[in-house]
């Protein structure tokens, strides 16, 4: 059982999860529903409550979204509400940022990140500076969301993880979800927020299921910006870490356990801001750290943790220096093998835990 | 031109003004006086006719302005040209620093165009914003409070020069070109809430080759947004002349599929009829417009030009003399009687007295509190701590 709940989380094997509705007999307090699913119902939910609410993107309409992720949505809500736009981002990002200002509430969706770098300019000097810039009497309520990170073979230009081009900057919530839930109330709470927030999404963990408990289910379900979540506790270790990297660090935790090494996993949720009271609580407790992420390591989010880390109480409570488990320093190679060594694995994880324990 | 033109009403004026001269506070002044019955209340000026783009009429080539609109506009294009001017000596002086992009001589674009559309229609503009700040509504005093930094300007003191606000404004932006899509986009909230407001989205002859506009222009002609695009052609993009930027100077034709207009961007008349043309087919549903406004800036692109390298002082001094819409309209106003030389002169004392206290506030107004510091990055949030240059400095930051 605990295997295939593993297999699961890590997504090597995608089962096709039928998600069960059946409110009306005696249900089970736990569903299965996939990431992908778990965004569409946030978005479904908000478009139904807020008429201001809108999606944008390529592909978002009649095509049910390139990664299927607004499916069922055109044909429910209209063309009014779910609009296709040509490939021209900065323009589509523009006007997004401006029916915000004038009163609507846009999801604004990137095929993927690496084409938000055609918008970053809308993203930050529009969106993000503005509520300081006009001293609060403008507002911008937007939601940028989208894959984020590497995928499966689609190598160097598709594959950046922007986690931390976006989280240096003031004026923007980030976002980075990993299971289900994370991905539906962090969408749901980012679309209810009234500020820019980029919302990353990863499109290996689009098929990936996870349990869902009843009180996620419900509409007004919504997860707190800006504040972590401890997945696994744990005694002697944190390893901290966002998106599809929190299934390896349980996945690294669940073979060191067998060792009798008992690990703390720390899934942020939230890049900016970054939840550093969690983090220093739990190595108050553990005083050995690692920080795992996909993106390249120089000014990573890792870097920003240890920065902090050491700029606050936690560092005397660290045995041992921060470890960082990142992406490796290159553009995405296409080779599988090359591929597969670009970016953190189990082993990096159970090793540096080793090493930073000593063992 | 217009007929009535009266000798008799002249020479009356003469009269009156020798007699005013001469007479004391008890004589009877009935002969002299002048009353405004005496004005003309409404009158009927050409105007040129625009260029047209895909377009099977035009704005007419007639308008008809009243007296009190026309003391309102003259009134106001002088507000904006003393409020350009007094930030200029302010800059020299050091009280203003960082940018600041002047619009004297373009005068008659941002009340012109105002005149066009209504107050609960939307604006947006690039960084050479003073002006439209006026029109849509902030008093000169907040204007200039912003431009000094203080706690009283319209921004708090937050964002200078390009980055002013108001209702149905939005801004002042920065980045050139940046603005366009977002004015289609204000637009596209227009046509989603029902509304038959329309967006005015501005930019320069330089930003008129960026990109992000053309891109613009596809998708607000695609989905058919109320949006009037308008294009201030003052013919230098800081150093760059037209004719060394564009492949095309025919920027009301730049938009393609778009219908397009050319118009005399120094005759606030000529501005008023053809933003009323333009916002009417948008409100139809006809989808966006393209307008050229043919203008011209006095002072270089910024204070930090003096914008005689790259034209003649010459070329200025014609402009000021044959094109200022500021005269334009005041000559058009004299010659057809419907104001008096010193009731336009009363106006320009008042103007000056209003732009000295607005000055006198700007540059008296104490600058915002370090407490304002890390306030207003989010909206409607709860508190939050924002760190500051060290470690140690954890500052707070209200919404």
């Amino acid at each position: 059982m605990a295997l295939l709940k593993s297999c699961v989380r890590s997504g090597r094997n995608v089962f096709a999860v039928i998600l069960r509705r059946e409110f009306h007999k005696t249900a089970p307090a736990l569903v299965q529903v996939t990431v992908r699913d778990a965004l569409t119902q946030a978005m479904d939910e908000e478009l139904e409550r807020d008429e201001r609410v809108f999606l944008l993107g390529e592909e978002v309409a009649q095509y049910d979204g390139a990664y299927k992720v607004s499916r069922g949505l055109w044909k429910k809500y209209g063309d009014k509400r779910i609009i296709d736009t040509p490939i021209t981002e900065m323009g589509f990002a523009g006007i997004a940022v401006g029916s915000a200002m004038a009163g609507l509430r846009p999801i604004c969706e990137f095929m993927t990140f690496n084409f938000s770098m055609q918008a970053i300019d809308q993203i930050i000097n529009s969106a993000a500076k503005t509520s300081y810039m006009s001293a609060g009497l403008q507002s911008v309520p937007i939601v940028f969301r989208g894959p984020n990170g590497h995928s499966a073979g689609v190598a160097a230009q598709h594959s950046q993880c922007f986690a931390a081009w976006y989280g240096h900057c003031p004026g923007l919530k980030v976002l980075s979800p990993w299971s289900a839930e994370d991905a539906k109330g962090l969408l749901k709470a980012a679309i209810r927020d009234d500020n820019p927030v980029v919302f990353l999404e990863n499109e290996l963990l689009y098929g990936v299921a996870f349990e869902v408990s009843e009180e996620a289910q419900s509409k007004d379900f919504v997860v707190p910006i800006g504040k972590a979540k401890v997945e696994r506790q744990g005694t002697r270790i944190t390893l901290v870490s966002h998106s599809r990297y929190v299934g390896h660090c349980l996945d690294a935790a669940a073979v060191l356990a067998k060792e009798g090494i008992e690990c703390e996993v720390i899934n942020l949720r939230s890049i900016r801001p970054l939840d550093m009271e969690t983090i220093e609580s739990s190595v108050a407790k553990t005083n050995h750290l690692v920080t795992v992420e996909g993106g390249w390591p120089q000014f990573g989010v890792g870097a920003e943790i240890c920065a902090r880390i050491m700029e606050g109480p936690a560092f005397n409570y660290l045995d041992a220096p921060v470890i960082r488990v990142t992406g490796v320093d290159i553009p995405m190679p296409y080779a599988k093998i090359l591929e597969d060594n670009s970016v953190p694995q189990i082993k990096d994880i159970i090793f540096s835990v080793k090493k930073s324990l000593n063992i | 031109m217009l007929l009535s033109v009266n000798s008799m009403q002249k020479m009356l004026t003469i009269i009156s003004n020798v007699l005013k001269g001469s007479a004391s506070k008890n004589v009877a002044r009935v002969v002299a006086a002048r009353t405004y019955a005496d004005f003309t209340a409404e009158a009927t000026f050409d105007v040129k006719k625009c260029d047209t783009h895909r377009l099977d009429d035009a704005p007419p080539t007639k308008s008809v302005l009243t007296r009190e609109d026309a003391l309102k506009y003259y009134r106001t294009m002088q507000v904006i040209r003393r409020m350009e001017l007094k930030a200029d000596q302010l800059y020299k002086q050091k009280i203003i620093r960082g940018f600041c992009h002047l619009s004297d001589g373009q005068e008659a674009c941002a009340v012109g165009i105002e005149a066009g559309i209504k107050p609960t229609d939307h604006l947006i503009t690039a960084y050479r914003a003073h002006g439209y700040t006026y029109t849509r509504g902030v008093s000169v005093r907040e204007i200039l409070a912003e431009l000094t930094g203080r706690r009283g300007g319209c921004a708090k003191g937050k964002g200078g020069s390009m980055h002013m606000y108001a209702n149905n404004f939005y801004g002042g932006n920065g980045i050139v070109g940046a603005q366009v899509p977002l004015g289609a986009g204000v637009a596209l909230a227009c046509k989603y809430l029902d509304t038959d407001q329309v967006c005015a989205t501005l930019y320069g002859d330089g930003a008129a080759n960026q990109g992000q506009i053309f891109e613009a222009y596809n998708m607000a002609s695609l989905w058919k947004l109320p949006c009037i695009f308008i294009c201030e052609n003052n013919k230098y993009a800081m150093g760059t002349s037209v004719e060394r930027s564009s492949a095309s100077t025919e920027y009301y034709k730049r938009g393609d599929f778009i219908p397009g207009l050319r118009v005399d961007g120094m005759d606030i008349l000529c501005v008023k009829e053809a933003t009323k043309y333009a916002a009417d087919l948008c409100r139809a549903g006809k989808g966006p417009i393209v307008m050229e406004l043919q203008t011209y800036r006095y002072h270089g692109h910024s204070m930090s030009d003096p914008g005689v390298s790259y034209r003649t002082r010459e070329e200025i001094q014609e402009v000021r003399s044959k094109s200022d819409p500021i005269s334009l309209l005041k000559d058009r106003m004299l010659a057809n009687n419907m104001a008096s030389v010193e009731e336009l002169k009363e106006i320009d004392v008042q103007v000056r007295k209003e732009i000295e206290e607005a000055a006198q506030f700007a540059t008296t107004d104490p600058e915002p509190p370090l407490e304002e510091l890390c306030n207003h990055i989010f909206n409607n949030d709860a508190p939050l701590e924002v760190r500051g240059t060290l470690p140690w400095a954890k500052l707070k930051s209200i919404s």
